[in-house]
């Protein structure tokens, strides 16, 4: 038996790098990945590929790396993952592949993500080869939203030839790769490569167009695209509906996340958007974009409280998230509930007013539900409060477009796993159809709405 | 990237500026914004759409160089390029057949509510218009304005021109005078406020834009949310307007005023950068 402990990943210490904005995990070594790859069983059956939502063949690459064929392996990820790089570093492989290791059960499962790290960055350091455009179909298609979901489509079709446009209300591509998730967990460079090497293929990616403003569904088809794909994400933020929300220094984590992140406000002045949160910080919840945004403000130099109503233990966000952002020196205030957010004389932000709560029976979510503790009432003095609430969908395209048919929620309704919509010749997928989940989850999602326009446009033509 | 194909000096500190944009000057109504971004470190700002002209896939904006982005946007030159522009966003402007309307343009305000009052008097509403501005210097458009009004009211704060005096001055007086159904004002956020102010023992009905804080335009970030009615609104999606009458204009200034320091530096800087180039 292999007694090869899994290999930790460096990372930068946190004293220094809540000072900056780079990178917290800095990569397998090549002596460390070979390690890592050496205590790979190489199940026949391969359980670990049934937890990953596009089935990367992970023994295959696995193998492939211990005979140091590093860019054979990334292609054999490739095959299946348009986004190495990026699920590499954001993927809950804890709770998909590497829940399902053989390993995993009396010791540590193999590291399946570091090692996808390791081969997708190795790639793109050594590899000069350029993707080939496949002969056009003159099959147009339509891609509304460039995230995870619309980016994978994207890529599955134009390799089988079909004509590709993505439509992006931003000014650049990538979803919330590029205005949500910080550049200290993915390096905005790397989205950049890896939508680069989704435009080889010949996918035209125009930004700047609201779809549903701009140009709507139907005149998409007008257009002569035969078949559309939506996946426009869950862009609309919660707030609390508390009193004092509307105070200067009150953010949803979209609008401080897309300040820092996609505006890169922690460069102003050198870039022109300013974010402005003071000295100490209150992040509400307690998912991965409340860790982020924690993270976040504190490399910008504040004292931040997470405050989350539950405990530790029902946080939503992922455990390496939650424990980097303590080793960072965030300040857990959990079983605590905000119920007012004071103002100063200018009508900003001076500090919040929480309720303690206590945990009772468990709810729909499984989770023990808060309950408030009577008279418990205190006050944090705070000069700003980022609202990390979760996302719902925004109805911007979907309320204009006839037909389409919705939840109560405002998500997109699909008959099947291929994403087809209430609309012929409409497809959707990601997180406007599941509400805010993973970035894996929408690039399997993407592919199988890719591989259902595959099958019908392959039986007309 | 799109092109500046015409650029006319407005007054000393506005410009207006025609934007080669087809697709979007074939989809652009009266009320609706865009947002724009510069260059590459530029931040992005909401500019409400003054003019379109479909047939020659053009769009005209107007800024007025307050902060840093509309300086450097002031700046620029006929053939020019702006890096972003992203729209038509927000709603268009409510237009059918009130009956008498009163269009009320303050300082850079007459540029959108030029294109409303057009709507509105082809729509065969009797309009009623005011602009005003703080001197004669900073007044523009007077005679498109003219062109679209039953009656056109100019007004300046010392008197260079028109009558010295406040739009709301006028508006009282057209409002005692004779039965108005609607009134429309654009301008800053205070004389907004003193217009809503002067109808609301009329109760009369009053539309304003909101020009709140904004990043994506789309309802993303809900850094444009205004109290409306005391229900939270977004600028950017449920507006740019809103009835005046329900707007709680005191948050809106407070949240207007939330980056005031940070323009500061950013102008500090961009002043800075151009001594470093004479240099
Ligand atoms: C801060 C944060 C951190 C996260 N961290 C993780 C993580 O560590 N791991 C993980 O797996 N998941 C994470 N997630 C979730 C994950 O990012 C999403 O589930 C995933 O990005 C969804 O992909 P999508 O393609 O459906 O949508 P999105 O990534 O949201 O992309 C949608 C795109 O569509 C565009 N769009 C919207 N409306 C229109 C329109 N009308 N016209 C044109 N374009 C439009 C948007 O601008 C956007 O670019 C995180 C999310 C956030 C917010
Ligand atoms: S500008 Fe972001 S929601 Fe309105």
């Amino acid at each position: 038996m292999n007694k090869t402990p899994r290999q930790a990943i460096p990372e930068q210490e946190p004293a220094l790098r809540i000072k900056n904005f780079e990178e917290v995990a800095l990569g397998y070594t090549e002596e460390q990945a070979l390690l890592e790859a050496s205590r790979c069983l190489q199940c026949k059956n391969s359980p670990c590929v049934s937890g990953c939502p596009v089935q990367v063949q992970i023994p295959k690459f696995i193998q492939l790396i211990k005979e140091k064929k590093y860019l054979e392996s990334a292609k054999k990820i490739k095959e299946t993952n348009a986004l190495p790089a990026v699920c590499g570093r954001v993927c809950p492989q804890e709770s998909q592949c590497e829940k399902k290791c053989i390993l995993g059960i009396k010791g540590e499962p193999v590291a399946i993500g570091r090692l996808e790290r390791f081969v997708a960055d190795y790639e793109r350091a050594h590899s000069t080869e350029k993707v080939s455009q496949v002969k056009s179909n003159h099959v147009k298609v339509a891609i509304v939203g460039s995230g995870p979901a619309g980016l994978t489509c994207a890529a599955d079709l134009a390799k089988k030839g079909f004509e590709i446009t993505v439509f992006e209300a931003f000014h650049q591509a990538g979803g919330v790769l590029v205005y949500g998730i910080p550049e200290f967990r993915l390096p905005k460079s790397i989205v950049q490569k890896e939508i680069e090497k989704v435009q080889e293929l010949g996918v035209i990616i125009k930004t700047n167009m609201v779809v549903g403003k701009i140009v709507d569904i139907e005149e998409l088809f007008q257009q002569g695209y035969q078949a559309i794909f939506i996946g426009v994400g869950a862009g609309l933020p919660s707030f609390l509906n508390i009193p004092g929300e509307d105070l200067g220094g009150v953010y949803s984590a979209n609008e401080f996340l897309t300040r820092v992140n996609l505006m890169k406000a922690y460069k102003f002045p050198e870039y022109d958007t300013p974010v402005k949160i003071g000295q100490k910080v209150a992040v509400v919840g307690g998912g991965n974009v409340a860790m982020d945004s924690a993270r976040s403000a504190k490399r910008l130099g504040a004292e931040v409280y997470l405050i989350y109503r539950r405990t530790q233990k029902e946080m939503p966000a992922r455990t390496e998230e939650s424990h980097h952002a303590q080793e960072e020196k965030i300040i857990f205030q959990i079983l605590t509930n905000p119920i007012e957010i004071l103002g100063n004389e200018q009508g900003n932000v001076k500090a919040i007013k929480c309720l303690k709560m206590e945990l009772g029976t468990p709810d729909e979510s499984g989770r023990r539900r808060p309950i408030p503790i009577p008279g418990s009432e205190f006050i944090l003095e705070v000069d700003s409060v980022i609202m990390a609430l979760g996302n719902k969908s925004n109805p911007l395209l979907t309320t204009v477009t006839p037909g389409l048919e919705l939840n109560a929620k405002g998500n997109i309704i699909v008959k099947n796993e291929a994403g087809q919509t209430s609309l012929a010749n409409v497809w959707a997928a990601g997180d406007i159809v599941t509400g805010a989940a993973t970035v894996i989850e929408a690039m399997g999602a993407g592919k199988k709405a890719a591989q259902s326009i595959m099958t019908q446009f392959s039986k007309v033509n | 990237m799109y092109q500046i194909i015409e650029k006319q000096v407005l007054t000393p500190v506005s410009k207006l500026f025609v934007i080669k944009h087809p697709q979007l000057a074939q989809k652009a109504q009266a009320g609706q914004f865009v947002i724009i971004r510069l260059h590459e470190k530029g931040e992005r700002i909401p500019l409400t759409i003054a003019d379109f002209d479909a047939k020659a896939g053009t769009i005209s904006l107007v800024v007025q160089e307050v902060g840093k982005t509309s300086q450097e946007m002031g700046a620029l030159k006929t053939s020019d390029q702006i890096l972003d522009l992203i729209g038509p966003l927000g709603y268009a402007s409510h237009i059918q057949n009130y009956g008498t309307v009163i269009c009320i343009g303050g300082g850079l305000g007459i540029a959108p509510i030029y294109p409303i009052a057009r709507a509105l008097k082809k729509a065969g509403n009797r309009v009623l218009s005011i602009i005003g501005a703080r001197n004669q210097e900073l007044l523009f458009w007077e005679d498109k304005m003219r062109a679209v009004s039953d009656e056109l009211y100019v007004v300046t704060d010392d008197g260079s021109s028109g009558r010295k005096g406040l739009v709301t001055e006028v508006q009282k007086e057209l409002i005692n005078k004779e039965k108005i159904q609607k009134v429309f004002a654009i301008g800053p956020a205070i004389m907004m406020k003193f217009v809503v102010e002067t109808s609301r023992p009329h109760q009369l009905s009053t539309i304003v834009s909101l020009n709140s804080i904004m990043i994506d335009g789309t309802g993303m970030c809900g850094g444009c949310r205004v109290q409306v009615g005391g229900v939270t609104k977004f600028a950017c999606v449920d507006g740019p307007e809103f009835e005046g009458l329900d707007v709680d204009f005191d948050n809106l200034f407070k949240r207007l005023n939330y980056y005031r320091d940070e323009e500061k530096v950013a102008i500090k800087k961009q002043h800075l950068c151009r001594l470093d180039n004479i240099k």
